[in-house]
């Protein structure tokens, strides 16, 4: 998988779940305050992202510090990466 | 202490008939049955019965995915209900925020729907990975009144009881207690359920679920009828809004009728079996509560779930309190069994029969059940002015509850 594929399963999966306009999914958007996430839907948001991609993530301590769509983007790269 | 007067302001009603009040009363004034054959009911081994009424589709996204993210079908239908019922008597906004208003909504159990699916996953994995945070605030048995307060932003009491049949009765006899006692000047009162084939299972299991009319479905649940054969389960949700008599006066708001008496009790004759004994023993009490004698009541909205002994029991109970002259009709006919939702849904139909000046006849009750014809049977829509009615719920489990319901007349 690309990085551009990847990016782009994210913004689906959670544009999908959580009801969001695609137009919103700017790396730089905050979870909280620009896409309206809070912490019950972080919960399912980790959960629809490991069904999509196939791996834990829900364990990591990175994933609390995530903030912006842009850190989903980088940590699930990342992660991704570490696997290979 | 002098307890207060208290009214209802407002009706909301999600029912097999479809959305609003409106609807659920034309549809029994015009003797419809919303009881229908359910295919999916077919490949469940060991399920006798195939017919239930279900409420028509309703596109859950007309309610926010912050407020949505947490409820089943039952949820959706009380909130919608509740709105329903807000819309009609429109209080400032003030009372929803100041803690005196409060909720009172309970259903049979946590949703059937969404515990199926977590032990669906749980069971064959062994596991609780995969489970969404929203998973639990839909299986909780507080779920309605839960997501109804979030939803519409409402601070005062809540509450879920969950007794079954008896749920939206009690709740609003609960709600007409509190308000009484001054303790909240407005409630949202009511119950809903969603409908899963554990309702008919449980039923059947017993049986008192219908099953000889899977392939007439509109014949079936029979109350009274010789030729009953039990219960058709149903779901929905139906909501009143209590209010403070003085509250109502105030501010102008539509005053629908008034809550006169309440009583509810334990039958420990039986856990399952309904008792005569007992039910007397509640109407009675309700009566009591109200300060009113038999003779002043001029129609009966029963409990009467077309199963073979409930019917008898309930016919001789309200033999022994009103004598063979009081009209009585039980609405199941028409709408099935609504569970949770029914003393609600029952209760804004009778009131409806108290503004038409007529009252709604049994549906299926074509030859009276020797063993039931000891009560006046409401045989057609009939001509009737009624000032004060009573209202049955007896619930498996035996939860026994009246509610005695008056005109209100104004000044």
């Amino acid at each position: 998988m690309t990085d551009r594929e990847i990016i782009t399963l994210i913004d689906t999966t959670l544009v999908n779940e959580f009801e969001l306009n695609m137009a919103d999914m700017a790396a730089e958007a905050s979870l909280k305050d620009d896409l309206g996430l809070d912490s019950l839907d972080r919960v399912d948001m980790v959960i629809v992202l490991e069904k999509a991609f196939g791996f834990k993530m829900g364990e990591e301590e990175a994933i609390k510090a995530i903030r912006t769509l842009g850190d989903i983007h980088a940590f699930v790269i990342n992660k991704k990466q570490l696997m290979q | 202490m002098q307890a207060r007067r208290v009214v209802i302001s407002g009706m909301g009603s999600i029912s097999p008939f479809g959305r609003g009040v409106e609807t659920l009363v034309e549809s029994l004034f015009a003797m419809k049955s919303a009881v229908v054959n359910v295919p999916a009911l077919n490949d469940i081994g060991g399920l006798r019965p195939r017919v239930a009424a279900l409420v028509p589709y309703i596109n859950p996204k007309e309610i926010p995915r912050k407020h949505r993210r947490s409820m089943s079908p039952m949820s959706v239908f009380a909130t919608l209900a509740c709105q329903e019922a807000l819309s009609r008597s429109n209080p400032p906004a003030e009372y929803f925020t100041n803690g005196r208003m409060g909720i009172i909504i309970g259903s049979t159990v946590g949703s059937p729907i969404m515990t199926e699916e977590f032990f669906r996953g749980y069971l064959a994995t062994r596991s609780t990975e995969g489970m969404r945070a929203t998973t639990f605030f839909q299986i909780m048995n507080h779920s309605c009144a839960s997501n109804v307060a979030q939803t519409l932003d409402i601070n005062g009491r809540i509450l879920a009881p969950s007794s079954a049949c008896s749920t939206s009765c009690q709740a609003i006899g609960y709600g007409f207690e509190m308000i009484a006692f001054g303790k909240q000047d407005m409630m949202l009162c009511g119950g809903a359920d969603e409908f899963h084939p554990l309702s008919p299972a449980i039923f059947d299991i017993m049986s008192a679920a219908s099953v000889a009319y899977n392939d007439a479905p509109h014949l079936t649940p029979r109350p009274f009828d010789l030729r009953r054969d039990g219960v058709v389960c149903s779901e929905g949700s139906g909501i009143v809004l209590l209010e403070s008599l003085d509250s109502a006066k105030m501010r102008g708001a539509p005053i629908l009728a008034e809550i006169v008496g309440y009583a509810t009790r334990s039958d420990t004759s039986n856990i399952a079996d309904p008792n005569s004994d007992s039910m007397e023993a509640c109407i009675r009490q309700a009566l009591e509560d109200a300060g009113i004698s038999a003779d002043r009541i001029d129609y009966v909205n029963a409990h009467a779930t077309g199963t073979i002994q409930g019917d008898i029991a309930e016919a001789e109970a309200l033999n022994r309190v009103f004598g063979d002259n009081v009209p009585v009709s039980s609405l199941k006919g028409h709408l099935g069994h609504t569970m949770a939702a029914c003393g609600a849904l029952e209760t804004i139909a009778s009131i409806a029969m108290i503004e038409k000046g007529a009252v709604v006849p049994t549906l299926n009750l074509e030859t009276i059940d020797p063993l039931c014809a000891n009560i006046r049977h409401v045989r057609s829509v009939e001509r009737l002015s009624v000032q004060t009615l009573v209202k049955n719920n007896f619930a498996l489990g035996g939860v026994n509850t009246s509610v005695v319901i008056r005109r209100y007349e104004h000044d």
